[in-house]
């Protein structure tokens, strides 16, 4: 079994468009929530969102490929750039190489009502034009990037919901660490238009605390009430260690675990078992004792459910005096199928820069938050074991577990 | 339908090509290769029938491409159907 370590990590969020600027905000404790009025024009129950501005790709990527892109996969386009530079893999590297690409994304409902929309209007589907077909398959963001670096490696998308980005990093690991990848570019993509959002909101979901954006999404806290939906894309790039060092490149972490459950119960509702099973195995799976872990990233969204079971979690698994845990939904919002990658990211800028990112809006515990250690201001401290967990509609699960390099 | 004399097509054309296939002005030339020059594959002919709904108001198909060759030809096409 080959050691899988991450060479290269890139991020495209609300919280910024680099990651100097999301580690400034994260550091900071600074929320990326705004209030869209034209989702309360549209009859949103709720106008909070991440804001994130679509990037100009004019002069980086040629018309035949940008026409082919939705939104969610020119933040991809911009985050795995900044990963790959990171990584230090270059274009002629990754022709000489059967480079591989797996991202989480779980929809694509932009482009679909775009195409509908002009169906409907034209009655006639060349009318349509050419890029909807490839911008509104939910592959989008595999199919676009894997033409536009020329990957040869495995090649398609993993949707499972609002783990789909931790699940692609699994699976990209699981490759790696059974000797069929030597390289694989990993990571999740979220767009953000209205129309993503607008049955998710319909639910009840979202946080209507309108009043101060900044402090709608307070995962943990006793007076959470919904999430904030957020998007952006997030990359990190996954090698064999031998891969690594042959490069000679700088080893930003080791991947050592990756757990995966489903609760087979409730289709919205989460379990605890079920978030309890995914963190065992990936803890045995890493030789990693619920003591040697440093801090918890953890998926808590900010919604009223969700947040008691997986504190309940972490609780049953770490015990009383755990390990830090902080959910940076709290100002990012729900980044969806991107969070697991992009949280990944976020873990791997503490663990580089020696701080935990503050659980900002964490006033007051409830009967379940109370047992953990959770800190609103950010915490200066050495990580060397990080646990990030991940879960999804359908009862989905995913833990990963990354660990400071060492030979 | 949009009536255009020829002078007004080639604007109108050269236009769209410029700002939507992001043609250099330089390689517009009337009696050059329009495939060539701007690299047509088979999906840039349907974003082609979009443009030409877009800015001459008829509907074509993707095969009356077959017939064309020179940007000329293209202007002609088109002051044909609203010339």
């Amino acid at each position: 079994m080959n050691r899988v370590v991450i060479t290269g990590k890139g991020v495209y969020s609300c919280l910024g468009k680099n990651v100097v600027e999301v580690t400034e905000a994260l550091k900071a404790g600074r929320s990326g929530i705004i209030y869209d009025p034209i989702r309360k024009e549209m009859g949103f129950r709720s106008a909070l969102v991440g804001n994130v501005e679509i990037p100009d790709l004019k002069k980086e990527v040629g018309r035949k490929d940008r026409k082919a892109m939705p939104e969610q996969a020119m933040y991809a386009f911009v985050s795995t750039k900044e990963a790959l530079t990171n990584a230090g893999m270059s274009q002629d590297f990754i022709d000489q190489n059967e480079v591989g690409i797996l991202f989480g994304n779980d929809s694509t409902a932009g482009a679909v009502i775009e195409g509908v929309d002009l169906l409907r209007a034209k009655k006639d589907t060349t009318l349509i034009g050419s890029g909807n077909i490839f911008q509104s398959m939910n592959s989008t963001v595999t199919m676009n990037l894997s033409t536009i670096f020329r990957l040869k490696g495995v090649n398609f998308t993993i949707s499972a919901a609002c783990a789909s980005g931790s699940h692609s990093i699994g699976m990209g690991y699981l490759l790696i660490k059974m000797g069929l990848q030597k390289q694989v570019i990993c990571g999740g993509a979220q767009e953000i238009n209205p129309y993503a959002f607008g049955s998710f909101d319909g639910i009840g979901t979202f946080s209507t605390q309108e009043d101060e954006p900044s402090k709608a999404s307070k995962p943990f806290d006793k007076n959470r009430d919904g999430l904030v939906p957020s998007g952006g894309g997030a990359t990190v790039i996954l090698e064999s260690l031998e891969s690594a060092q042959a490069r000679g490149a700088n080893i930003l972490a080791e991947i050592v675990g990756y757990g995966f459950s489903s609760n087979g119960e409730h289709i919205s509702n989460p379990t605890k078992d079920g978030q309890v099973r995914a963190l065992k195995m990936a803890l045995e799976m890493g030789g990693v004792k619920p003591s040697e872990v440093d801090y918890v990233n953890a998926h808590a969204t900010s919604t009223p459910v969700g947040d008691g079971f997986e504190a309940q979690a972490i609780h049953q698994v770490f015990g009383d005096n755990g390990p830090l845990v902080s959910s940076t939904k709290s100002m990012t919002g729900h980044e969806c199928w991107m969070a697991g990658s992009s949280e990944l990211v976020y873990c791997l800028l503490m663990m580089e820069n020696g701080f935990v990112a503050p659980n900002i809006n964490f006033n007051e515990p409830d009967e379940h938050s109370v047992k953990l250690n959770i800190p609103n201001k950010a915490v200066d401290k050495e990580l060397n074991t990080i646990v990030s967990n991940s879960f999804g509609f359908g009862g989905t699960n995913s833990t990963l577990i990354i660990r400071k390099f060492a030979q | 339908m949009i009536i255009m004399d020829k002078a007004q097509i080639i604007e109108k054309v050269n236009e769209f090509l410029m700002e939507e296939f992001e043609a250099d002005a330089a390689d517009i030339v009337a009696d050059a290769d329009m495939h060539e020059a701007l690299d047509l594959d088979s999906l840039d002919y349907v974003d082609l029938v979009v443009l030409i709904d877009e800015n001459f108001g008829f509907k074509t198909t993707s095969e009356d491409f077959q017939t064309i060759t020179t940007f000329d030809d293209f202007y002609n096409f088109i002051a044909s159907k609203v010339g």
